[in-house]
């Protein structure tokens, strides 16, 4: 078993507003699953992308097929929490900040990013290519670089003369730098200011430095891939990246929407993965794929409900490819209000990725001790 | 003044600062508080008549934020509206479950139109408000099942504070407000939504004796409310939440029992005036607003983005009317981390320094600077006017940055941020005004200039 060289990175995509995890790997050869999606989400045997007796992928998924035949790709059933609240909102905080009984307010991705940097000298060190920054990564005193798009992404962005804005941008540093040291709200922002000037300026130099002859599609996810493509083979020093993939919150006319996000996933995640190769930068990366919850097992004639119980994808070259976990039993009797029931905690998920991969202890930052899937190799990280 | 109208509004250009010095302090507090009819809020059916889908939805997904940011930015009673902000902090709702944007307007509108009147009629009326029986599920409170959710964050995010009251009190509360709900839900048709409406249910109403914070008797949710009025802490909670949104950063709500208040003289004089007025809100308004603790206060609140916004929309004058450009616009204090009708929790926003992060730093410059750069907006085509009769034909680069130091706020910078100010101006020499040429290129070096300002650490507090 080879390791990787360099330090573990993690790439985590958000699928947004609840994906219907029991269409993606589809359990097609289970009668329950034939019987609960008689109003016309069912995915037929003939369609599946099979790969195994049970259980086969989505159509749309077949650019990512071929990552799991070649034993990249790990699937995680039956992921979720006890007593999922079913409210997108709620389901995504919990996610983000590990904290199913109460409001919390750090994110576990944050939480990540400061182990994995503690005295904060990287402003990069993790990256959301987004708008805003997701509850996942926001922990006080924390930076991260959050770029709505890579190509415009900077400070002052409105003064086009570059020379102008370069002397600009020159008294910012100063006047932040000197900000510090007059008070504990001041030092702070001036610490902050400095980080995202410096980070922006981390960042376009890479973007300087990418090129690739893999031509993404023009979609915001495949966008926001190829923008970590370009900062991960920049040798930034990033060592998580996160981006959403939103609207699989289809109550109706759940199919062509859904066919729609998974085509462009599937392909935007297959160029991903053929651009790092030809960079030789895939080996120390993981993809990470989750969404708040699954839907209603049951559909509803056009659409699905929000549901609980879901699974996560992860991809690499260091990933234990195959199936993990148990699928929750789909039978009516076994269903609770109408959902399959979770048999993993998506801490334990979390505890994988960051104990077996970015070799951080996962208890504090997960708030306590779950079972973990092995989707790790043993032995992946020297 | 402008530290008035940034507090209790959202911010003023010059014109309207100088119209209001003129009339004078005391009777600004006043208009703000009590407005005369002739002031009016934003005009609801002109902006229903051409933008009917900000009402009803159709093509624009949840509608709310843009029909709400044309009102801050186009009333003529900027309290009231600053005051519906304020009540949307505190009986913090959230789309994210309520899933029915209209309800959220509703909602707002409600505080827009109540929002200055009576404390404890509000909480009645919170009580009764379908979005947020929705949200805290006492649709879900029955009288063999009940459920705290709302009797929970009725005392202690909305009243009382955590340590005023029991675990049994919860329980008490909740039984209370058993069979408050909502009227039968009408199925659902494509693109529509029906309306929830307040309903009592006698068969779902515990009418069983309750004992409540230590009084005795088969109370119902206005008995409730009655009682909590009736606590100490009630009045220093609420003064306390004003405290915040007005005057300075405190801690963050949950830990309020244990972080003493920043100011307890002010907690407690402003708790007082609520007890003594029976809990009206103009005479503790009006008390804030013309307190020296609150005069003192200037550039003491980190800025929240729609502060940012707001403000920076109304002083550049953009967006005026009814324009499809508040649909974008009112995304934009999300990227800075804050949602209209979607606050993360029912706790609201956290305020002061958590609203910065690296993000957001990027979010709220770039914004700012890409508006007040932009000299063809009415509210900077002012600015520049003014900065070029100020000094005749010559300009220093000193004069330049005091000019619009001065306009932009009027900020006051550090030492040290002036200096760096006119260092930059001295970069590209004296302005001159004479002649076409140099008054554009002199109206591009105030842009970059108010660019500039709106980048410094001063320019992210209110």
């Amino acid at each position: 078993m080879t390791t990787a060289s360099k330090a573990p990175v993690v790439v985590v995509i958000q699928l947004t507003g609840g994906n219907d995890f029991m269409n993606t790997v589809v359990p097609y050869n289970n009668g329950h699953y034939h019987d609960a999606r008689s109003g016309g989400l069912r995915v037929e045997e003939d369609a599946v992308l099979k790969i195994d007796g049970e259980f086969g992928l989505h159509p749309t998924l077949a650019p990512i097929k071929e990552i799991y035949d070649q034993g990249d790709m790990a699937i995680i059933q039956g992921v979720g929490y006890p007593n999922s609240p079913r409210s997108h909102f709620r389901s995504m905080d919990i996610w983000h900040t590990c904290e199913p009984n109460k409001v919390g307010t750090e994110g576990w991705a944050g939480r990540a990013v400061r182990d994995l940097d503690p005295s904060a000298e990287n402003p990069v060190t993790g990256v959301h290519i987004g708008q805003g920054l997701p509850r996942a990564l926001v922990v006080s005193g924390v930076p991260v670089a959050s770029v709505a798009d890579l190509s415009t992404y900077g400070l002052l962005t409105s003064i086009e003369q570059e020379q102008k804005r370069d002397r600009m941008l020159k008294r910012f540093v100063n006047m932040y730098g000197r900000a510090i040291g007059t008070g504990p709200v001041n030092d702070y922002l001036g610490r902050t200011g400095l980080d995202a000037l410096k980070g922006a300026d981390i960042l376009k130099d890479g973007r300087a430095k990418y090129s690739s002859g893999i031509e993404y599609g023009t979609d915001q996810i495949s966008k926001n891939l190829r923008d970590i493509a370009s900062i991960h083979t920049a040798d930034l020093g990033t060592r998580l990246f996160y981006t959403s993939h939103l609207g699989f919150d289809t109550h109706a006319n759940q199919q062509p929407t859904f066919d729609r996000l998974w085509t462009d996933l599937s392909r935007g995640i297959a160029d991903f993965w053929d651009d790092l190769r030809a960079h030789q930068a895939d080996e120390n990366v993981v993809m990470f794929l989750f969404s708040e919850f699954g839907r209603r097992v049951r559909d509803n004639g056009s659409g699905s409900d929000h549901g609980a119980g879901g699974g996560c994808i992860a991809i690499g070259p260091r990933v234990r490819g195959g199936m993990h976990g148990q699928f929750p039993n789909m039978a009516p009797e076994a269903l609770e209000s109408g959902d399959l029931v979770p048999n993993q905690d998506f801490r334990g998920v979390y505890s994988t990725l960051l104990e077996d991969w970015l070799e951080l202890d996962p208890v504090p930052i997960v708030d306590g001790t779950f079972e973990k899937p092995a989707f790790i190799q043993t032995g992946a990280v020297a | 003044m402008a530290h008035l109208m940034r507090r209790a509004g959202f911010g003023a250009n010059r014109e309207e600062l100088e119209r209001r010095v003129a009339q004078g302090y005391e009777a600004t507090v006043e208009e703000l508080v009590d407005p005369p009819e002739s002031l009016l809020p934003a005009d609801e059916d002109l902006l229903f008549r051409y933008m009917p889908s900000l009402e009803t939805g159709g093509p624009v997904t949840d509608p709310g934020a843009a029909n709400w940011l044309y009102h801050m930015i186009n009333t003529q009673r900027p309290l009231e509206e600053k005051m519906a902000f304020f009540w949307h902090h505190v009986f913090a709702t959230g789309n994210s479950k309520v899933d029915n944007d209209n309800h959220l307007t509703a909602q707002v509108k409600m505080f827009r139109e109540h929002g200055m009147g009576n404390y404890g009629e509000l909480l009645l009326r919170i009580a009764k408000n379908p979005a947020m029986i929705y949200w805290l599920d006492n649709n879900e409170n029955h009288k063999r099942s009940p459920n705290e959710n709302w009797g929970r964050e009725l005392l202690e995010l909305f009243s009382l504070g955590v340590g005023n009251y029991t675990e049994k009190d919860v329980f008490e509360c909740a039984r209370a407000f058993t069979g408050w709900t909502l009227g039968p839900k009408i199925p659902r048709v494509p693109n529509h939504r029906f309306f929830f409406q307040f309903e009592f249910r006698p068969e779902e109403h515990d009418f069983g004796e309750k004992t409540f914070l230590g009084r005795t008797g088969a109370f119902n949710g206005e008995d409730i409310i009655q009682i909590i009025l009736e606590q100490p802490a009630c009045s220093r909670f609420i003064a306390r939440h004003l405290y915040n949104f007005f005057v300075a950063d405190e801690a963050q709500v949950p830990a309020w029992d244990i972080e003493p208040p920043r100011d307890p003289a002010a907690i407690d004089l402003m708790a007082k005036t609520l007890v003594d007025n029976n809990y009206e809100l103009r005479p503790v308004l009006r008390l804030i607003l013309n307190s020296d603790f609150f005069k003192q206060a200037m550039f003491q609140k980190v800025k929240s983005p729609i502060e940012v916004v707001v403000g920076t929309l109304r002083l550049t004058g953009d967006l005026q009317g009814i324009t499809r450009a508040l649909v974008p616009a009112a995304k934009e204090s999300d990227y800075m981390g804050q949602s209209l009708h979607n606050p993360p929790s029912v706790e609201g926003w956290h305020t002061g320094p958590d609203w910065i992060n690296s993000g957001a730093v990027v979010s709220r410059v770039n914004f700012v600077a890409d508006h007040v750069s932009d000299v063809d907006l009415p509210g900077v085509s002012n600015i520049v006017r003014r900065v070029a009769a100020s000094n005749g034909k010559e300009m220093s680069p000193a004069a330049l940055v005091d000019e619009c130091v001065d306009l932009i706020g009027p900020l006051q910078v550090s030492e040290q941020t002036r200096a760096e100010l006119i260092s930059h101006a001295e970069g590209d020499g004296a302005l001159s005004w004479a002649g076409d040429d140099a008054y554009a290129a002199s109206s591009q070096r105030v842009g970059e200039m108010l660019a500039l300002i709106a980048a410094t650490p001063e320019y992210q507090f209110g």
